[in-house]
């Protein structure tokens, strides 16, 4: 462009929603731990409720330091805001709960979170809410699911566990084709691997509790909404475009146009659900994303040694990661994720479950647990653990070998995690049977 | 609500409200590629304390059936017309940026149907960049952005927004990506076009105050005093954090002096 320019990734990472504060002047962002706002008269206060005037009533509808975390992902994600949550659950929760009424029908990925593929598949369902999962491989399937009840498509940008890259300009077209938002889930390439919204998607949420934090001490999610999806020209979304009873009898499309699904998200389901973020969480997820940009290079560039590494250790049968040309979905991952394919992947190594066991308890630097996305390399051997009770056939379907272990990698010494993998692969073939 | 003006169909938002004639009423007339959302928290205040409010949107632009009108004073007159179609026989009126110089208009053309002015981010000459209007002419993105990043103060992307949680480059653009090819071009191209503003003016009777950002890099303060001279009943207030976005950037400042200007 011939004029003036945007400020840079980073420098919104570092800046975009803050002020410095206008009593003291302090720099850092401060936590504002209070529930409540006084009003300077009963008029401001009444012009707060009516939404005359923008400020804060109550923390379970908005905080200062929680309304940085959020216009700052807003920023990074190039959305027209965010609202923070408890959880990245809560944020998936209030994204559904917010377009959907019972009766009403989501086509999502089957490529998921488990948490996410219990909320939809189980926990919604009974409160008639229907979920037909699909396989992403195909974008076709997006559409062959979609019925006229159909009120949301949903994928994560790179799956469960077999990190499925979700072709979003695609299955975006197939959701608007269909008069229906896409959301996706974009916890594992953040807005620095990818923007979802400059590919088609609609709304977007994170598990703050990964990345975007990255130091592994607060859970937290946020949920963004692009802008750009017309809920009035869909006419599928009265939830947006009819008065509301439950809220004045506000017409939020009428009222607000662009925020329309923001507004009604905060007003309704923060105030009834409830489940909103802590003004301490917020500043600690606001402590990760100062240095969202340099961690992110770092985790691809570990990540990628060690891929190498296992791919050409003779204990690991195979490595998934779309980087590698033998991953089915090598050729999307380059054109949709051109600074790397994030830092979480699986491989499958010889000997089943008895040396993935082995191999677990062989490692030094690695911490067994069941996260991802720390500054902290972290392992999980399905098989053993969140998957122990299925049978090795029921494991196959759901894409996961007896001998299949989950990396996320660090930010530790790159030579430092080879030499521990390497260690405990040595382990895990004594072991195997 | 919606009215149908010269054959087309027109929204005015009124907060949820039916127009009662009995009733003062106050219209807000937006800037190019804006719509009445721009006004949101202003016309909420007037309509739920005892005024008929009508946040407009100009016609290709919001709800308002196109194609944009290409003329400040065709602007003023459609604001006019749209007042009779709502049954609304005078009114305050507030605009914005092209809003205001229609604004300013319709008090010189309809000085009967004009009981007071605020004009908001306003100048004149109201001169649009070369650079701007053509890449709005070829409906390119370095319109969109520029029309972003001009109409809000320098501070605004690194700073915070006082509506919580939202983004207002995004929500800038956001909105112009709905606008129908030609549009903007059409509303920036009334505004530098526009060459009555001091004429009009002297011919103003009603009291006018206007509200500038001082951080304004559409409509910078100083290019809004010849106008301020030429009004007989003007005052000028300014906004020391805002730029062009004054309804955003400062909506309680604005609001306040709404308030006390419209009684």
């Amino acid at each position: 462009m011939a004029g003036p320019k945007y400020p840079g990734f980073d420098t919104l990472a570092l800046h975009a929603g803050q002020s410095p504060d206008a009593t003291f002047g302090a720099r850092a962002v401060p936590i504002y731990a209070t529930t409540s706002y006084v009003f300077r008269d009963s008029e401001h206060a009444a012009s707060l409720f009516n939404m005359e005037r923008a400020g804060h009533v109550y923390s379970r509808i908005s905080n200062p330091t929680v309304a940085v975390l959020e216009e700052r992902v807003a920023a990074l994600e190039g959305g027209v805001g965010a609202i923070a949550t408890a959880s990245g659950q809560a944020a998936l929760h209030l994204a559904v709960a917010t377009l959907l009424d019972a009766g009403q029908h989501v086509v999502a990925s089957n490529s998921l979170y488990g948490g996410s593929h219990n909320l939809l598949g189980y926990t919604l369902r009974r409160f008639g809410i229907e979920t037909t999962f699909v396989s992403p491989r195909d974008p076709q399937n997006f559409a062959r699911a979609i019925r006229p009840s159909t009120r949301l498509v949903f994928g994560e940008t790179l799956g469960n566990p077999g990190l499925d890259v979700l072709d979003i300009p695609q299955v975006a077209r197939i959701a608007h084709d269909a008069g229906v938002p896409l959301l996706v889930d974009s916890t594992f390439t953040t807005p620095w691997l990818m923007k979802p919204f400059e590919l088609g998607a609609d709304l977007l949420y994170h598990s703050a509790t990964k990345f975007l934090g990255g130091h592994g001490i607060a859970i937290g999610g946020v949920l963004v909404d692009a802008g750009r999806f017309d809920w009035e020209k869909s006419g599928k979304f009265p939830q947006l475009t009819a008065p509301y009873e439950g809220f004045h009898g506000m017409d939020f499309e009428e009222e607000s146009g662009t925020r329309a699904f923001l507004l009604r998200a905060r007003r309704e389901g923060l105030r009834d659900f409830g489940a909103c973020m802590a003004p301490m969480t917020a500043f600690q997820i606001l402590q990760g994303i100062e240095t969202l940009h340099l961690r992110m290079p770092r985790h691809v560039e570990n990540t990628r040694k060690v891929v190498q590494f296992l791919a050409a250790h003779p204990a690991v049968v195979s490595v998934g990661y779309p980087e590698l040309a033998s991953h089915p979905d090598h050729a999307l991952a380059k054109k949709l994720l051109p600074r790397g394919a994030g830092a979480v992947f699986s491989f499958d190594m010889k000997g089943g479950r008895a040396a993935g066991r082995a191999f677990i308890e062989s490692l030094r630097v690695f911490s067994h647990l069941a996260n991802v996305g720390d500054a902290k390399s972290l392992v999980i051997h399905p098989a053993s653990t969140t998957h122990y009770r299925m049978s090795d056939e029921d494991l196959k379907k759901a894409g996961i070998g007896a001998g299949t272990v989950r990396l996320s990698i660090g930010l530790e010494e790159a030579d430092d995690l080879i030499e521990d993998l390497g260690r405990a692969l040595k382990a895990a073939q004594k072991a195997a049977p | 609500m919606n009215f149908v003006v010269e054959g087309r169909a027109a929204f005015a938002y009124t907060a949820a409200r039916a127009i009662d004639p009995a009733r003062p009423s106050v219209v807000f007339v937006h800037g190019a590629g804006l719509d009445h959302s721009s006004f949101g928290l202003q016309s909420r205040y007037f309509g739920y304390h005892g005024r008929n409010a009508l946040a407009l949107d100009l016609p290709g632009h919001g709800r308002s059936e196109g194609p944009p009108l290409e003329t400040v004073q065709a602007i003023a007159d459609w604001v006019a017309k749209l007042m009779d179609a709502a049954g609304v026989s005078r009114a305050s009126l507030v605009g914005h940026s092209l809003g205001a110089l229609a604004t300013l208009e319709c008090a010189a053309r309809h000085p009967d149907r004009v009981e007071r002015i605020a004009l908001l981010g306003v100048a004149f000459p109201m001169r649009v960049s070369e650079s701007f209007l053509e890449a709005a002419r070829r409906n390119e993105q370095d319109a969109y952005d520029m029309d972003t990043i001009w109409a809000h103060a320098p501070r605004v992307p690194l700073g915070a927004n006082p509506n919580p949680g939202m983004w207002m480059y995004g929500e800038s653009l956001a909105r112009l990506a709905r606008l129908a090819p030609g549009v903007l071009y059409k509303s920036l191209k009334a505004c530098n076009d526009y060459a009555a503003g001091l004429e009009s003016a002297a011919k103003v009777r009603c009291p006018a105050l206007l509200v500038v950002g001082q951080r304004d890099m559409m409509t910078p303060p100083q290019a809004s005093e010849a106008l301020a001279r030429a009004i007989l009943a003007s005052r000028v207030l300014r906004i020391a954090a805002s730029g062009h976005s004054l309804m955003a950037e400062a909506p309680d400042a604005v609001l306040d002096a709404l308030i006390e200007f419209l009684g």
